[in-house]
């Protein structure tokens, strides 16, 4: 067991180190930091709705992340298939697993990293007003898992072809549905034709509905276990994708 | 080390590779050769456990390559086709991540990184991003990652594809000192090589095995092997092949060229090329023919090759694989 989680570690580094030596991992953290802090001063008004809390904050980081996660997951598996890289780190003795776990806690921690910086936000408000910081801490968690759900879609839309650009756009189509399936237009188009509950199954999918309720505070171990076993899903299907184009 | 039985491999409808078998001992250096698109590549990659096989058994070290992976994979160092490599990486942080990967930490990896560099004569580009690099120290770079922990199995996927002359010498010379200890198996469509390197060479064409045997046993089997040359300063082509077709043993005799007069003698059945010469040598004695050169053909690996590999792909057009 402490081999493989070894092995984890040996990927995740030399990915980690992959990201900060091309331009990739800064350029997302500065236009993270800066279209998250465009939207909450500018757009959602911040300092003008006079209450101590993070909402319009956080509000955007659904639309934020359908861009650019996608742009940090896209090279995931992709370029490795392009390189032929693929061929050489699966022969060696590491599991097909263990090097999808490792990119992919890789590519998370530089979403925490970009995330992690954006505390300066919470500097303020806290100067500012008197916040309920769990509420925040709640925020940031949701907002961590959510990141991690579309990176997890990423990699597995990376593992299905070479072509960066083509994995881009399969998982900002696939975010996309995600956050629309349980956004009114679409669940009123639904409600027309299906019965209620297959109306709310199909909210039940969408991050939305998960990831305010945790942006409220309220940290419910259904929506942790929605934003895991989405993770868990898309990594497992990217594991089948790999499989399957080894095989031929 | 290496044993592969019935091997199979088919993508959709084509088959690739079609029942091949080999084993390949410790001590053992076995040229793969073959036309592009004979299964070489996918061979070597089922053997690698890079793509699963259809069907068939391979294991290495006594380990099932798709029941046992890792442990089987343990002992393989792997150089894959065009040498792939993480080009943001520089070459000693490159090799660093493989050793990593083949279990080796602290002072250990880098002694091992250390015995590479100098193997593969990397020094120079040690610190350097590989991106920067040219081909040759790439492919360089890719080689050294394959033998960092010193495997008792070695699978080298044209290993001297793009070197220059110097450097196709280096890598063959270095395949050769590992072979005495290790069971390896490399794919190459230069020919000289295998005469250079191997123990033993098989030939693969459209997925299954057409030659395997000894460069010199391969050799023979080219039409030209074991005929006699002689080359006169001067003289009539069709006295001397008349004199050279009574030599006993001799089966029939060409003329390769008027001038300078050169004829082939080919021994037949029964008779042996040693005798042959000897004769000849004698007749020229007694003719006073003066001889520019004498020689055994030894036979040529590229007339084998094409002999044996050509004649089938036309048939292949025709007929459905």
């Amino acid at each position: 067991m402490s081999g493989s989680l070894r092995n984890i570690k040996t990927i995740a580094k030399r990915e980690i180190a992959g990201y900060f030596s091309s331009p990739v991992a800064f350029v997302f953290i500065v236009i993270f930091l800066l279209l998250s802090g465009f939207f909450t001063f500018m757009v959602a008004g911040f300092f003008d709705r006079g209450e101590a809390n993070l909402m319009p904050f956080f509000t955007w980081h659904p639309w934020l992340y359908l861009f650019l996660v996608p742009a940090v997951g896209m090279r995931m598996w992709s370029e490795e298939r392009r390189l032929g890289t693929i061929e050489l780190l699966l022969t060696m003795p590491v599991t097909t697993w263990q090097a999808i776990v490792g990119k992919f806690l890789a590519s998370w921690a530089v979403l925490a990293l970009a995330l992690l910086l954006t505390f300066p936000i919470v500097v303020t408000v806290n100067y500012l007003g008197h916040p309920d910081n769990g509420v925040i801490l709640a925020g940031y968690i949701g907002s961590l898992l959510m990141a991690g759900a579309y990176l997890a879609i990423s990699a597995m839309t990376s593992a299905m072809t070479r072509n960066q650009v083509v994995s881009f756009i399969l998982a900002v189509v696939l975010s996309l549905f995600l956050i629309l399936a349980g956004w009114p237009p679409v669940t009123d188009l639904l409600v027309q034709w299906a019965k209620p509950w297959l109306v709310d199954g199909v909210a039940a999918f969408s991050v939305m509905t998960h990831f305010e309720s945790i942006q409220k505070g309220v940290i419910d171990s259904r929506d942790i276990l929605y934003f895991l076993s989405l993770i868990v899903f898309s990594l497992f299907t990217t594991g089948v994708i790999i499989r399957a184009h080894r095989a031929g | 080390m290496i044993k592969v039985r019935n091997l199979k491999k088919t993508f959709g409808p084509k088959v690739a590779v079609n029942g091949v078998s080999f084993t390949v001992e410790k001590g053992e250096v076995l040229g793969f050769l073959g036309p592009n698109g004979a299964g070489k590549s996918t061979t070597m990659r089922m053997i690698t456990g890079f793509i699963p096989p259809t069907g068939g058994e391979i294991s290495i070290g006594g380990f099932d390559i798709v029941d046992r992976p890792i442990e089987a994979k343990r002992l393989m160092g792997y150089l894959p086709e065009n040498a792939p490599s993480y080009a943001d990486m520089s070459v000693s942080g490159f090799l660093a991540f493989t050793a990593e990967l083949r279990g080796l930490s602290g002072g250990e990896l880098n002694k091992a990184v250390d015995r590479v560099i100098d193997m593969c004569f990397l020094e120079p580009v040690r610190h350097q991003s590989i991106e920067t690099l040219s081909k040759g120290y790439r492919h360089r770079t890719c080689f050294a990652q394959s033998i960092i922990h010193d495997p008792e199995v070695l699978i080298l996927d044209e290993p001297t594809d793009g070197l220059d002359p110097n450097q196709k010498h280096e890598v063959r010379t270095l395949i050769r000192r590992m072979g005495e200890k290790k069971a390896i198996i490399f794919s190459t469509h230069i020919l000289e090589e295998v005469e250079a390197v191997c123990s033993r060479a098989i030939i693969i064409d459209r997925g299954a095995i057409v030659a395997n045997g000894t460069p010199q046993e391969l050799k023979r089997r080219s039409e030209n092997a074991g005929a006699v040359t002689l080359s006169l300063a001067e003289g009539v082509a069709a006295s001397v092949t008349a004199k050279v077709n009574q030599v006993s043993g001799v089966a029939r005799s060409v003329v390769i060229s008027e001038s300078p007069l050169t004829v082939r003698a080919f021994p037949g059945r029964n008779g042996d090329s040693g005798d042959v010469a000897l004769a000849i040598g004698e007749i020229a004695a007694r003719e006073k023919w003066r001889i520019r050169e004498l020689h055994t053909e030894e036979g040529r690996l590229d007339e084998v090759f094409r002999n044996i590999t050509l004649p089938d792909t036309d048939v292949a057009k025709g007929e459905k694989i």
